[in-house]
């Protein structure tokens, strides 16, 4: 029951211009906009802002999709997923000094938590390790104290990893700002003194699969778990590293029940 | 390749224009796509038939909301600047399109780009945004009215941030 004079409302109009409108609506709404010109103004002037947003974006469907849209890779990659995480994906990026890093071989990607992490967390590792008297804010031997302090400040459970297995006894840690706030750092060293940190801090980066990148002299592996990153550093042997940083991933892994320190 | 990876591939196209729209910067729009996919490809099984483009329209609304809220709530030193599509285009600092995007509230602006630009019914919308037919009429009329005022060299409301 409709009644044709009823005066058109203003969502009648946007029906209009949407053809949202059964047939006899809309040859009333048509007989009102030939009485009505501002309201006539107003439907050209929503006709006119659907083809400039036509214009504007509408070849963006013409456009060939870039590779990692691609269905099939995707889908590889969905299956493979563990493979790929252990593969590693080579960034092919240098990582330079207080400069950050520079591209080479390809354009630089935006600054991504992987790029602003990695950055940092090398950044931390060339100057704490060559720390003789003062590596860590809060040595090893304490680590119960140590993973409820820096977990604390932080805003997330965190985990020292065990790295004995490795032959690596955790030197320390330390609070450290980060690329999104407060960031846990932890130091472990070696048999021969060679030492390795963990960088820990909150991203919104989603993506989970360890990320290599290769500094001069040193190397580090980065990946997320949950809400935050990590990046494993250490000197450049890739293998060692790799060993190294998967131990790391796998107990920290939310997955993984959490166990006391 | 499955029927179903058939469907998603042949809405990537569509999807990127959206999101192209949706966030006015490609690289941001490509990220939500492949998220969008991602996600997909993973929920087959939560995918009962009916049409998929709505699904994908709806997963990638979601995301985008989601990716709002995190920026909104995480401090950050990125300087202010309009969107580089805005700062770029022929008619940059003027009044265009982009611009006028910009300043619509995320809902109205996901409302009026999933009708004009993708040619979604009113209740397929209503559908993606999770809102009575209603709520999806008035985000239209006041998308179109913001717009137009923008145009019309209005100064701009206070954009609100949320």
């Amino acid at each position: 029951m409709i009644d044709r004079d009823q005066i058109v409302s203003e969502d009648e109009l946007n029906a209009y211009v949407d053809g949202e409108l059964p047939a006899d609506r809309r040859n009333a709404v048509e007989a009102w906009l030939a009485t009505h010109l501002d309201d006539a103004a107003k439907v050209a002037a929503w006709r006119k802002q659907a083809e400039l947003i036509r214009a504007r974006y509408g070849a963006a469907a013409d456009e060939k999709p870039p590779q990692r849209l691609d269905v099939r890779r995707l889908t590889r990659r969905r299956y493979g997923a563990i493979a790929a995480a252990i593969a590693a994906t080579v960034a092919a990026f240098v990582v330079g000094g207080a400069a950050g890093w520079t591209a080479r071989g390809f354009e630089a990607p935006p600054p991504s938590d992987l790029a602003r992490f990695t950055t940092d967390a090398l950044d931390a590792y060339r100057l704490y390790v060559v720390e003789v008297r003062h590596p860590v804010e809060v040595s090893g031997d304490q680590r119960p104290h140590l993973v409820e302090w820096l977990s604390k400040r932080v805003g997330s459970p965190l985990r020292a990893p065990e790295l004995d297995k490795m032959g690596l006894k955790l030197v320390g840690g330390r609070l450290l700002p980060g690329p999104t706030g407060a960031t846990a750092f932890f130091m472990y060293e070696g048999p021969s003194g060679e030492r390795f940190t963990l960088y820990c801090g909150h991203t919104t980066d989603q993506a989970s699969a360890l990320r290599y990148t290769v500094g001069e002299q040193n190397a580090a592996y980065y990946w997320v778990d949950g809400n935050l990153a990590y990046v494993l550093s250490g000197p450049a042997e890739r293998d060692k590293l790799h060993a190294i940083a998967q131990a790391a991933y796998d107990q920290i892994d939310r997955r993984a029940p959490l166990q006391g320190g | 390749m499955s029927e179903f990876q058939e469907g998603i591939e042949a809405a990537i196209p569509a999807l990127r224009r959206y999101a192209r729209a949706l966030t006015r910067d490609t690289e941001t729009a490509d990220d939500i796509v492949q998220d969008t996919l991602v996600r997909a490809l993973r929920s087959e099984h939560l995918f009962h038939g009916g049409d998929m483009r709505a699904w994908l329209y709806t997963i990638l609304t979601n995301l985008n909301r989601n990716r709002l809220r995190t920026l909104s709530r995480r401090p950050s030193m990125t300087p202010i600047k309009d969107s580089d599509a805005a700062t770029s285009g022929p008619e940059s600092g003027g009044r265009d399109i982009t611009r006028a995007l910009n300043e619509l509230a995320e809902d109205q602006r996901s409302a009026l780009l999933l009708v004009v630009l993708e040619g979604l019914t009113y209740r397929e919308v209503a559908e993606v945004q999770g809102v009575p037919i209603g709520t999806v009429m008035s985000r239209l009329a006041r998308a179109r009215t913001q717009i137009k005022a923008y145009l019309d060299g209005e100064r701009p409301a206070l954009r609100r941030v949320k």
